[in-house]
């Protein structure tokens, strides 16, 4: 298995609020996506054998659904908001200077697998533009200054 | 700590006795239950639960007559009317917490800094069809929200206001918090519904509307969050109060999301029928246009309406001044930009945001978006060519009105009103192969 303990706890806990198992489909795709980092046919399988639900119509799902990364991707992922509120405030700029700065252009992971950069669509934070989400925490009112430090940080921690 | 910095105009609220949905959005602490109830949460639960009858609380919501703020603005009494009573099926309760349409931020920053507000809500409106088992559907990629909802409602459930024979009336109620997968289609009620169900996220043909046959084929209500945080204030306040607020056919208070070139971005609550011009203007909310630049155009209610010229914006934001000018107040997501903006690379970013959110069930909707994508970068990139423009027409015609939700009618909207007041500035970006002026934004 590739979900741990914990995950598959956590899907059979959640399933078990719904008045039918099938709703259960999009929380244990979250669950195992925060755990893996993306989601696969064999992790449709496995899901399939905790909620019971045949891995298809799982598959069918999960492929609707553009916030579960279906390959492999960079440790941390970088989600830059290219809409319209954040590109009035130079989201476009932003995406150059993180393509330049991580040395890889968008849809890219670098080589040592520590950042992938995507776009994204509005993430509501249009007041507090430009904006990146990066894995679950959200970085508003960017500036270059910001985005170094946030860079800066995230590779120290590892 | 991962708060939104958004900028909002609390101080105010708190000072007023009209506004009432940002009164404490600035205390840190109102995301606890006892801070809460020390101001005033959870009373309007109680005294529903303390006698008030679910048609009286329909009765009090109708009698203002809000309407939905989640776009389409229906009125929110009318609609919990449609339940069936006499039907032996379960009912369902779905908040709508999806936020995606552009420029709107507003529900982030109810969930996050108030809650329970929201619980609050959601529970009245249980109450008022009928409904044991609440959802509430926040896209996926609010992670935040979604802690802070879960946290509030174990806090809920922990001191009784949610679970079993509520304060000893014998009102059972249960509350499933539901996170999505990042699709702005799944904030369409039907296609929300489907997506809890675990299906695609795709819209259902309608009838039969939600009402009548929603979540599992059953009675379900859909509403949106800011809707939702308004009940308690109705029911605690009353009605014939909430009707002061606001213009006659426009009642209540309102959060407006200000985003884009303004120098005070932020979300602003304010009373329907507030001007715009003073919205964007006005030192206390958006302070002016940034660098003092000209104003080009303003979308006022969301990407999904149509623009206002800068001789349009002396208007009242409220559902009909907004009609009469041409638009709409869809989410309340005011959008500004300046004289640097080209509007033909406005529209190249919203159709490649609807190309990107249909669902595909339709062909008017899936195919005319990608045409209408591919079109409007070419004349982006340079290579437009004569005719261009009647083809854009064209396609959106065929697509307004004839899709089976109102996804298509929101991506052809802001393009049809762009070639009705910017024509010329289309024609001569296909004339010069380049943009009359160049959106080159720098951040920071
Ligand atoms: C494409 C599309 C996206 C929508 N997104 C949202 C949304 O994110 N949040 C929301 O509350 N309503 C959204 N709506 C409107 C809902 O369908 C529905 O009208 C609303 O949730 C009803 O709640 P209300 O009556 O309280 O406004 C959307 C509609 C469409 C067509
Ligand atoms: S209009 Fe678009 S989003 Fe709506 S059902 Fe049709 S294809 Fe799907
Ligand atoms: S447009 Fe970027 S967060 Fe809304």
């Amino acid at each position: 298995m590739i979900l741990t303990e914990d995950s598959v706890n956590k899907i059979k806990e959640k399933a078990k609020q719904y008045p039918r198992m099938k709703s259960a489909i999009l929380p244990a795709l979250t669950i195992a996506y925060q755990q893996v980092g993306h989601v696969d046919p064999v992790i449709y399988e496995e899901i399939s054998s905790i909620i019971r639900i045949p891995a298809l119509e799982i598959a069918e799902a999960a492929t609707f659904y553009t916030m579960f990364h279906k390959k492999p991707r960079g440790k941390y992922l970088i989600q830059v908001c290219h809409n319209i509120s954040c590109s009035l405030m130079g989201a476009d700029s932003l995406i150059s200077y993180l393509e330049n700065k991580l040395g890889i252009i968008k849809g890219e992971t670098t080589d040592d697998d520590i950042f992938t950069l995507v776009t994204v669509e509005c993430l509501g934070s249009c007041a507090t533009a430009p904006m990146m989400q990066i894995n679950e925490i959200f970085y508003e009112n960017l500036t270059p200054e910001k985005v170094d430090q946030i860079l800066e940080e995230l590779k120290n921690k590892d | 700590m991962f708060y939104s910095p958004v900028i909002t105009n609390a101080a105010e609220a708190a000072k007023s006795d009209r506004l009432h949905l940002f009164k404490y959005v600035e205390d840190p602490d109102q995301d606890k239950l006892d801070t809460f109830v020390k101001h005033g949460g959870y009373a309007a639960w109680r005294k529903v639960l303390d006698g008030m009858k679910p048609d009286e609380v329909i009765a009090e919501v109708k009698t203002s007559g809000p309407r939905g703020r989640g776009g389409a603005g229906f009125p929110t009494g009318m609609k919990w009317g449609f339940i069936p009573k006499d039907s032996p099926k379960p009912r369902y309760l779905c908040c709508n917490a999806d936020e995606s349409e552009p420029g709107t931020c507003k529900d982030r920053v109810l969930m996050e800094r108030d809650p329970h507000g929201v619980i609050e809500g959601m529970a009245i409106a249980s109450y008022a069809i009928g409904c044991h088992l609440m959802f509430i559907y926040i896209r996926g990629e609010f992670f935040f929200c979604a802690q802070q909802i879960e946290a509030a409602m174990k806090e809920a459930y922990a001191k009784g206001y949610l679970g079993k024979n509520i304060f000893g009336s014998g009102y059972d109620l249960e509350m499933i918090v539901h996170t999505g997968g990042g699709a702005y289609i799944c904030g369409e009620e039907t296609a929300l519904l489907n997506s809890i169900e675990g299906h695609r996220g795709m819209s259902r043909i309608r009838p039969p509307f939600p009402a009548i046959e929603g979540l599992y084929a059953c009675p379900t209500i859909v509403n949106n969050v800011e809707s939702l945080a308004s009940v308690p204030h109705i029911i605690n306040r009353g009605g014939e109060w909430y009707k002061t607020l606001g213009t006659e056919k426009s009642c209540g208070s309102k959060i407006f999301s200000l985003s884009g070139h303004v120098k005070r971005p932020g979300n602003y609550e304010v009373e329907l029928g507030f001007s715009l011009k003073k919205l964007i203007y006005d030192e206390a909310y958006g302070g002016g246009i940034l660098g003092d630049k000209k104003l080009k155009g303003v979308i006022p209610g969301g990407s999904s309406t149509p623009f206002l010229l800068p001789d349009m914006i002396d208007v009242n934001l409220d559902y009909e001044s907004l009609v009469e000018k041409g638009s709409m107040l869809g989410s309340g997501a005011v959008i500004v930009f300046h004289e640097d903006t080209c509007i033909v690379w406005v529209i190249k970013k919203l159709i490649h945001f609807y190309r990107h959110e249909s669902c595909g069930k339709c062909t008017p909707c899936r195919e005319g978006t990608g045409w209408l994508e591919k079109i409007i970068n070419r004349i982006e990139a340079g290579q437009g060519k004569p005719g261009d423009l009647e083809k854009i027409d064209d396609i959106c015609n065929n697509i307004m009105g004839r899709t089976i939700c109102p996804l298509g009618d929101a991506a052809v909207m802001p393009i049809q009103s762009s070639l009705k007041l910017f024509r010329d500035e289309w024609q001569y970006h296909i004339e010069h192969g380049k943009c009359m002026v160049k959106s080159d934004f720098s951040f920071g």
